[in-house]
């Protein structure tokens, strides 16, 4: 079951990012990158800021994060989050990807064990019609 | 200092009543905003007629060629809105007053901000369309207040800055608005025990390091300093504007998330600040009072630092010591902010930085010359004035 229900919000993918999503939808995670000069960039974008070359290549990103920083919501902006408060968005970062942060969830921990360097793990969250998000848990 | 007659200087404010969410309803927001403008101009001596520019913000649904025709402003030559969610245009709406008058594109430019919550979306309510919301919503980052709560965690621990010092802003913010009958907070006391007694939005943001949701307009109006000559309003000097955003910010929180390391727990402003105090012919401990974005706590302390009025870090030893206070060093936020006054998206604060150099404050600074402002922090792009008694 998926963590949230139907009524999340999902991704709507875009002209620039639709090559991200399609990658989640196969449950993968990778970063865009610059094929000529190889700088990372998040969100998705459809020219290099270094080089301007608009040829890309996405690299996975490793199955582990470090959390760079997180908040644990108490308030139900959205009635899909009502039931399942309160949760844990976090800021991320991995391995090799440099100078990409991401936001994803942290599951199964509780507020008192969060901290910032902690190291998670990549899960797949099914929210139907074919599509996966990336969430994370701790690691150990 | 610009010393040309086209030198801007505003010369007049105008606000409606300030209420809480939802409060007004008797009135269209397009009419309080439309009468808060009127406001602005009378009490600078002038009248729709001479009216030739507006400028306002973050997709204000008050439409400036509207505004025209309703207030029957003969000719428009300049309308201008800057871009990004918040309030990071307020002082940049300001700036482009300045650039307008400055230039000649127009004399007399009128930056308003209205907004009556009940009688449309809720602003910054979930769900509505934002540039990179894919990389957002779906995970449960829906609210201003959870973007920014990621921003304050990592400056907390980046530096010694505590709930204490967050507490600290939410309480003299409160205490200042207690002394201003035009605060949504007028009669609302707040002690250290109920802000820690206080709901969590966002760890680590409770309820009140959250600014208000207030239904209210607000407008002020810029004009060269020859046209502010021959009014009877005491004028105040706008010494130096500026606006933008650092690399790589991009939706900054609102979206992206992306900023560089050396950026993130910031407020974006770190540029903005040098280029202000440089343009006014001024250093940080030359002002003597500032009125600081406060959309949330957090963000003020880093303000703090970012505009050098402490180092990096020493914020929150800096608002301990009771610097910010009405009888402080650097009285902050002297109407109550946008934690206890009204959260009229950085106006209402331009509005008591003028206050403040007329003499006209609840809170009054003493032999106030100069005063800082501020808009939205920790968005993009994001702005701020320094003003200057005449
Ligand atoms: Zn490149």
């Amino acid at each position: 079951m998926a963590l949230f229900p139907d009524i999340m919000p999902r991704p709507e993918p875009n002209m620039d990012d639709a090559a991200f999503w399609e990658n989640c939808a196969a449950r993968r995670l990778a970063f865009q990158a610059c094929a000529a000069c190889g700088v990372f960039r998040h969100p998705p974008s459809p020219l290099c800021p270094a080089c301007h070359a608009p040829e890309t290549r996405w690299v996975d990103a490793p199955g582990t994060a470090e959390i760079y920083s997180f908040t644990v919501v108490h308030y139900p902006s959205h009635p899909a989050v009502r039931e399942h408060l309160p949760y844990v968005v976090a800021v991320l970062r991995f391995d090799g990807i440099e100078g990409v942060k991401f936001v994803s969830n942290v599951t199964g921990v509780s507020a008192e064990k969060l901290r910032i360097g902690m190291k998670v793990r990549l899960w797949w969250d099914d929210i139907g019609e074919g599509m996966h998000l990336p969430r994370f848990r701790p690691a150990q | 200092m610009n010393a040309s007659k086209r030198r801007p200087a505003i010369v007049g404010t105008g606000q409606s009543e300030y209420t809480k969410w939802g409060g007004i309803q008797d009135r269209s927001q397009f009419r309080i905003t439309a009468e808060a403008i009127l406001a602005a101009l009378a009490d600078a001596g002038l009248t729709a007629d001479d009216v030739d520019g507006f400028a306002s913000f973050s997709n204000d649904g008050n439409e400036a060629p509207v505004m025209q025709a309703a207030l029957g402003v003969p000719e428009l030559r300049w309308s201008s809105m800057v871009w990004g969610g918040g309030g990071g245009g307020s002082c940049a709406a300001v700036a482009q007053a300045v650039a307008a008058v400055d230039s000649g594109h127009a004399d007399v430019v009128v930056v308003y901000r209205g907004l009556c919550q009940g009688q449309g979306r809720r602003f910054g309510q979930a769900g509505a369309h934002r540039t990179h919301g894919s990389f957002t919503a779906p995970f449960g980052l829906f609210a201003p207040s959870q973007m920014l709560a990621l921003m304050v965690q990592r400056f907390m621990f980046e530096t010694p800055a505590t709930s204490d010092h967050l507490c600290e802003i939410a309480l003299s913010s409160r205490a200042n608005a207690n002394r201003n009958p035009n605060a949504v907070m007028r009669d609302r006391t707040l002690s250290r025990e109920e802000y820690f007694a206080s709901r969590w939005i966002a760890e680590p943001l409770r309820l009140f390091d959250c600014c208000l949701e207030t239904d209210g307009a607000a407008a002020v109006v810029i004009t060269t300093a020859e046209r502010a000559r021959d009014l009877d309003r005491q004028s105040v000097d706008i010494l130096a504007a500026a606006h933008g955003s650092g690399p790589g910010w991009n939706t900054g929180p609102l979206g992206a998330h992306n900023m560089p390391d050396a950026d993130y727990a910031s407020t974006n402003n770190r540029r903005i600040a040098r280029e202000l105090f440089a343009r006014a012919g001024l250093a940080p401990g030359e002002i003597d009072t500032v009125q600081i974005y406060d959309h949330f706590s957090g963000l003020v302390l880093m303000a703090l630092e970012d505009f050098g009025f402490c180092g990096r870090g020493e914020s929150g030893d800096f608002v301990a010591s009771g610097a910010i206070r009405r009888d402080g060093s650097l009285p902050l936020n002297t109407s109550g902010g946008q934690l206890s006054e009204a959260y009229v998206h950085g106006v209402n604060l331009i509005i008591e930085g003028v206050r403040q150099l007329r003499g006209e404050s609840c809170n009054q600074v003493a032999d106030a010359r100069t005063c800082l402002v501020t808009g939205g922090l920790g968005v993009s792009p994001t702005s701020a004035i320094i003003l200057g008694r005449s």
